[in-house]
């Protein structure tokens, strides 16, 4: 398969996971969604890899990898807290950072 | 040449589809699914460029580990049906036209960009392409301050889920009595929440 149609689907994943930030409201689809955005630019950075013959874009995505890990766990930290504090579950209503 | 196109159509319906349900089903639990879906057709495509130790992280710790840690704060949380935006919204309106113009944008750069090795299959590589002695001895050597950084930050980040999700005066209740003080008086938030 060339390199291009690769690149063209992780494209699409990475505008649906755009849209999907841009239309959910519940802050657990959303960090859902910026999964789907960072797998896509890690499809990407594997294509290019493979289309120098080169390994340094494996080992970039490995590092989005620990980047993303890293992401979720602040991401529903904060969805735990807001929980606990009984605040609405909803982007929308979340405009204040107080604790 | 036949079967790898074949397995890459299979594996890109699965990855587009298991998207697709991220974003279109309201119950966050069947999200979480579908997104587990799409991580493990993807990584089948990871495979499909020689990626086997990404394909093999990938399967372990995206659709083990991670999507491990999502269903529990989903099943913790509550996975309620949410509702929609109310209509009319500037952001339900905008928000898929926006999406629709990154898209066009993106195809644009790829099929216009005139680069002739992205019509190709890339060169030939040898077996151990992506293997775990060549990604491990990369990271140790060339890539050695961006691994010691992701290390950190990994700590950085464990430390702070502990700090944002332990309970409300946590640390200072250790060696009080035991008793019902978490609901005894509420804190000014709860009220105004309320």
């Amino acid at each position: 398969m060339n390199v291009v149609w690769f690149l063209v689907l992780s494209a699409f994943i990475f505008v649906i996971g755009a849209s999907g930030v841009l239309t959910r409201r519940n802050p657990l689809v959303v960090l859902l969604c910026l999964e789907l955005m960072l797998n896509a630019g890690n499809l990407a950075l594997v294509a290019f890899a493979r289309m120098h013959g080169s390994q340094a874009g494996q080992v970039f995505a490995l590092i989005v990898m620990v980047i993303a890990a890293c992401e979720v766990v602040i991401g529903l930290g904060i969805i735990v807290a807001m929980y606990r504090n009984r605040l609405p579950i909803d982007v929308d209503e979340m405009s204040e950072l107080r604790g | 040449m036949w079967f790898e196109q074949v397995l890459f159509f299979i594996a890109g319906i699965g990855a587009l589809a298991g998207a697709l349900g991220v974003v279109l089903l309201r119950n966050p639990f069947y999200s979480v699914l579908s997104l587990v879906t799409h991580l493990l057709a993807l990584a089948l495509l990871f495979l499909l460029l020689n990626a086997e130790f990404i394909a093999a992280a990938q399967v372990v710790v995206y659709a083990g580990a991670v999507m491990v840690l999502y269903i529990f704060v989903v099943a913790y949380v509550g996975g309620s049906d949410e509702p929609m935006r109310p209509e009319g919204g500037v952001v339900n309106a905008f928000g898929p036209v926006f999406a629709a113009a990154i898209g066009i944008e993106l195809s644009i750069a790829f099929i216009a960009s005139g680069l002739d090795a992205l019509d190709s299959r890339g060169p030939d590589v040898g077996a151990g392409f992506g293997s775990p002695e060549a990604i491990g001895q990369l990271l140790l050597t060339r890539f050695l301050i961006p691994f010691e950084a992701a290390s950190y930050l990994l700590l950085v980040a464990a430390v702070g889920a502990v700090v944002l999700a332990r309970r409300r005066r946590g640390l200072e209740e250790v060696g009080a009595p035991p008793g019902p003080r978490e609901e005894s008086i509420p804190t000014d938030l709860e009220v105004r929440v309320q």
